[in-house]
């Protein structure tokens, strides 16, 4: 599937994301604007942040933009470094596992304590 | 037939940015706040993954990363992110086509036009708000 | 945008007729024979006017004629003698020693091409790389066939493109890239300019073939805009600004 994707159309993905990722963080960071610092990282306030479904929906959606966008990143300068048939293969595949397993893991979070299984 | 070394600079030349002007450092930093912003972003992940072990687990979080160091390595986050998000934009928009200058017949010195006060600016405005960022960034989080 | 001109500056201290000595280094390395890359010192006298090319001609006339150098018109026209004179790629017969601003000059190989002997490198991959966008007018109609007698072209079409006809094949976009620094496969910003050169010319029409070409893993995306080709090249061919407007065709800013 990533090889078989148009370098060009990767790239679009790359640009799409990061444009996507600036509106979102800025919106997360401004979150923590709202009441103190300190405040806002508190335990209760936390969550009350995860168990709101617009937020929890927005910190999912960042989850995957920045996902996709900082490991197609990696795999640019990582292609960059070294060539070669399997060396590129493995780069490729191996920053889209990772993409998806950060992405499965802050979901695992995000899910669960949105839905209260704490 | 013994591969010929292809003389390459290597990684010295791609993190050297002295020779070419501050587009060369804008593209060293973009790499380099790429891979720290990822970095922090992994850490991240893993560290609000601890809201999952209750208040006792989340506060034991907070104990690490509401340190002076803590602060200092978030103040350092800041300045990637704003830095990598203004200098991004500008790429994006040269990668377009934008500012990058019309064609024209060449004439002596030869100065290329791509390489205008408009990117220079774009870069300088980069490393300005990302210090200005971090600078406000240090105010709230130990402004209390 | 008005450019800060920057015409090359000779020293004011350098005077009309009494020469002053620089020190020239030349890095010299036979990879047939050495290990590794070792310096040779000369003291070479030069006036305000004195290139690096001739510093190097005055080495091998007087001191060591083994000296491999590659060099043809002196008038910055062919290409041939493109090194790294202290740390920069540029063209020895295009540098006056005075504009360095230091009484030693380091002269070594160009980076990122294999090196024959001394100061002379391979220029095989640069020639792969160009001839794979296929850098001729593309065109089924044909001048002899058609009631033309030959394509027409307004001053502004011919604008659109003639600065990047301008390139000499010096290779020093390609030695100054940082990415050519790393990565063997890159198509190099020389031949990505000359893709433009021929995107661009309104007689060509052959742009859906080159995109396809230059639309690949180490194609034009892993360009980053750094600059240093358009900063090196020393006909104003400006590379950054063609590989730009290229991909802008990709992305659809351009059609």
């Amino acid at each position: 599937m990533v090889n078989k994707m148009r370098e060009s159309t990767i790239m679009k993905i790359h640009y799409g994301t990061a444009l996507g990722a600036v509106a979102l963080v800025a919106v997360h960071i401004l979150m923590r604007l709202t009441q103190s610092f300190a405040e806002s990282l508190e335990y209760t306030n936390v969550i009350a942040n995860y168990q709101f479904l617009p937020y929890a929906g927005m910190l999912e959606i960042i989850l995957i933009l920045l996902s996709i966008h900082g490991f197609n990143g990696l795999r640019v300068i990582l292609l960059e470094l070294k060539q070669g048939p399997r060396y590129e293969k493995a780069v490729s595949y191996g920053c889209v596992a990772a993409m998806m397993g950060l992405i499965a893991y802050g979901s695992r979070t995000i899910i669960m304590v949105n839905m209260g299984m704490l | 037939m013994k591969p010929q070394d292809e003389n390459k600079e290597g990684i010295g030349g791609m993190i050297n940015p002295r020779r070419y002007g501050i587009e060369r450092v804008a593209y060293l930093l973009m790499r380099l706040s790429g891979l720290g912003l990822l970095a922090y972003f992994i850490g991240h992940i893993y560290e609000t993954s601890s809201i999952l072990k209750g208040q006792v687990g989340w506060n034991e979080f907070l104990d690490l990363t509401q340190t002076n160091e803590g602060h200092a390595l978030l103040a350092i986050v800041i300045a990637m992110c704003v830095f990598h998000t203004v200098n991004g934009i500008r790429v994006m928009l040269g990668h377009g086509g934008v500012g990058v200058g019309k064609p024209s017949r060449p004439d002596y010195p030869y100065d290329p036009a791509s390489q205008n006060m408009k990117h220079k600016i774009g870069i300088y405005s980069a490393i300005v708000l990302a210090a200005i960022a971090m600078m406000y960034g240090l105010a709230v989080m130990y402004g209390e | 945008m008005t450019q800060v001109p920057s015409i090359a500056e000779e020293k004011p201290t350098t005077s009309l007729s009494s020469p002053k000595t620089a020190t020239l280094r030349i890095a010299r390395f036979n990879p047939e024979k050495d290990s590794e890359r070792k310096f040779m010192e000369f003291n070479i006298p030069y006036q305000r006017w004195t290139t690096v090319l001739e510093a190097i001609l005055e080495v091998k006339k007087h001191f060591d004629h083994s000296v491999a150098v590659r060099y043809s018109c002196r008038q910055a026209t062919c290409g041939s003698c493109g090194m790294i004179i202290n740390g920069k790629p540029r063209l020895a017969c295009f540098t006056k020693i005075s504009e360095l601003e230091s009484d030693v000059v380091t002269v070594e190989p160009m980076n990122n091409f294999p090196i024959i002997r001394d100061l002379a490198v391979r220029f095989e991959r640069l020639f792969e790389s160009h001839h794979k966008i296929k850098p001729y007018l593309i065109n089924d109609d044909s001048e002899i066939s058609s009631n033309e007698k030959e394509f027409l072209q307004t001053p502004e079409e011919v604008e659109q493109y003639i600065q990047f006809s301008n390139c000499i094949k010096c290779g020093l976009c390609n030695s100054a890239c940082p990415t050519m620094a790393t990565d063997s496969s890159f198509v190099g910003p020389q031949a990505l300019a000359q893709a433009y050169r021929y995107v661009a010319d309104s007689r060509d029409k052959g742009k859906d073939s080159r995109l396809k070409i230059i639309d690949e893993s180490h194609g034009i995306w892993r360009c980053h805009f750094a600059g240093s080709c358009s900063q090196v090249c020393p006909k104003g061919v400006d590379p950054a600004m063609g590989i730009q407007f290229l991909r802008g065709y990709l992305l659809g800013f351009r059609s």
